[in-house]
């Protein structure tokens, strides 16, 4: 399993679908392990009677339908299927739409979908997607990329509450790939994946929304950053190292 | 989870070529530099191994060549360029600086033994001097500009061409690779110049391709993949002319690719990524959660009147 996860780390990001498959062949009596620790890009859906796409994952998924959470209803059509309670369902619902509007400041478009379900210990489990297409042809604003995908998983553990308090979990998965293609600079890609934890206890006095969104907010803001300043730069730096730009090579005299 | 325990998939048993072509698939993947974790890795998943050693002897060859491995000559003579442009025969590629032919043992990456190349698989004189300047120049080129850099030129058409009056072609192959597993990374930078000699215009046709890879995974995976093609040329000349001005030239294009790099990675934070997500609103604030009604409110009024962003 060790080996299975290394593996993973060293395949090119953009194709870790075929490694992933591939290893689920290798290796089937491990697939829950594999396909609980291990994310792909995530998937859309539409639902007709709403009209608006929704994001699939295994969260909302039973056997092979998934539940969309605008319409609460599965696609296909599922008899004796699992549901939220009516209560997480009232908080779903406004999580959905608080989410849109957090997506819509930040992605300038994309998809969101937010899933609830109560879990054993009296407590609830929450899961934030976020789906964008930031390529020319998808809802990329500045027209830089050729291509540009992102994919964001937060799974947040929420705690029962004890003495006004609760207690919070949050896993974020950031996917990403972009790709630019110009005169000067050629096929530039850069594609990746991190994955982070955070927990925090909070006083539940604004709502558990409001705790989640915030924390959903800080983590996504340093994993970006992350992405940015320390992945991608290291990997500028290891250009660098490779070819140091001429202002910093002794340059020899031309010889006559 | 849904609450639902997930079936295990119907068990197929994999056949040997799959396993095969499995295997395959991941040795060939490897980053520059890192197809030793990934075999260690791959035989444990694996744990066959028939299967293994096979998917090795075919994939390392493929892989090495592609990557254009440099391995050191037991003749202490320097390193040879694993490329489809040395290659002799399966396991024998030529150093034609030296003269040498090496032969390697893909699997392990290492050059066994070494032997003088004979005159059929050597160039002619006259093909030599023009090669042989060239390869001084590149060196030369790449000890000042690639602290690890290694380079070959090889004839690859018209090598026993004697004299003025044919076409001939050379690839001159630059490479550099930067492995540092204590620090979760790894890069190479490859570039391969083809140079058609054309006699009858009299002219240098120089095509060249860049392809530069890195790859950071401490605690995440991040890979750059970047590559870019170019076209030049110059005047047929004496062989000292011709090996400068070819070098000037590849020196250009690869200076100014690296600066282009440089700036492509600059426009990331502010251009480039935000296509992807902003750093921040456009309101420069953090999202309001607790007062999100209003915000949804003040959403409809802009839609109605058709404010946009």
């Amino acid at each position: 399993m060790e080996a299975a996860l290394g593996l993973l780390r060293r395949m090119p990001p953009k194709q870790s679908e075929t490694a992933l498959s591939a290893l689920l062949s290798l290796i089937p009596q491990h697939s829950s392990d594999l396909l609980s620790q291990v994310d792909l890009p995530l998937q859309v859906l539409r639902d007709i009677e709403s009209g608006k796409d929704f994001i699939l994952c295994e969260y909302n998924r039973d056997a092979d339908s998934y539940r969309s959470p605008w319409s609460n209803k599965y696609l296909p059509p599922l008899e004796d299927a699992l549901y939220p309670s009516s209560e997480l369902r009232k908080l779903e619902v406004e999580a959905n739409d608080i989410f849109a509007i957090y997506r819509d400041q930040y992605y300038e478009g994309g998809i969101s979908s937010v899933y609830m379900w109560e879990d054993d210990n009296e407590g609830f489990v929450a899961c934030f997607l976020i789906k964008k297409d930031g390529s020319k042809s998808g809802h990329g604003r500045r027209g830089c990329l050729e291509e540009g995908a992102w994919d964001a998983i937060h799974v947040i553990q929420v705690g029962p509450e004890e003495e006004e308090m609760a207690h919070y979990c949050l896993t974020s998965t950031i996917m990403l790939s972009l790709a630019t293609d110009d005169e000067s600079s050629g096929k530039f890609g850069l594609s990746g994946s991190i994955r982070r934890q955070m927990k925090m206890d909070l006083a539940v006095a604004e709502g558990h929304l409001c705790n989640m969104g915030r924390m959903i907010e800080e983590l996504e803001g340093k994993l970006r950053n992350s992405l940015d300043q320390v992945y991608f730069g290291k990997t500028r730096e290891m250009v660098c190292t490779l070819r140091p730009p001429a202002e910093l090579v002794q340059r020899r005299l031309p010889d006559t | 989870m849904a609450g639902e325990e997930d079936e295990l998939p119907e068990e197929t048993e994999l056949s040997y070529d799959q396993k095969k072509e499995i295997a395959k698939w991941f040795l060939l993947n490897a980053p520059a530099g890192e197809i030793n974790y990934v075999a260690k890795d791959l035989k444990a998943v694996l744990s066959d191994e028939e299967v293994y050693n096979e998917a090795a002897m075919e994939a390392f060859p493929v892989y090495n060549k592609s990557h254009m491995i440099c391995l050191e000559m037991p003749s202490r003579d320097g390193d040879v360029i694993v490329s489809s442009y040395s290659e002799i025969a399966e396991n024998e590629y030529i150093d034609p600086r030296t003269a040498q032919v090496a032969i390697v043992d893909h699997v392990k990456q290492i050059c066994t033994k070494v032997r003088p190349a004979n005159d059929e698989e050597l160039p002619s004189l006259y093909i030599e001097e023009y090669r042989n300047a060239l390869d001084a120049e590149i060196q030369r080129y790449v000890s000042e500009s690639y602290p690890k850099g290694i380079s070959a030129v090889n004839c690859v058409k018209g090598k026993d061409t004697e004299g003025p009056g044919s076409d001939f072609e050379f690839v001159v192959i630059i490479t550099a690779m930067r492995l540092s597993p204590q620090n979760f990374c790894s890069g190479s930078w490859r570039s391969v110049w083809n140079i058609d000699f054309q006699d009858e215009s009299q002219v240098l046709d120089i095509k060249g391709k860049l392809q530069v890879g890195a790859h950071y995974f401490e605690e995440g995976n991040v890979e750059l993949d970047a590559k870019k093609d170019f076209q030049d040329s110059t005047i047929f000349q004496s062989a000292d002319d011709c090996a400068i001005a070819i070098a000037n030239i590849i020196r250009h294009h690869e200076t100014e690719y690296l600066a282009a790099l440089e700036v492509a990675y600059s426009k990331l934070p502010d251009n480039t990524f935000k296509d992807l997500r902003r750093k921040l609103p456009v309101t420069r604030t953090l999202f309001p959660w607790q007062n999100t009604l209003q915000f949804s409110l003040t959403r409809e009024v802009e839609k109605e009147l058709g404010l946009g962003k």
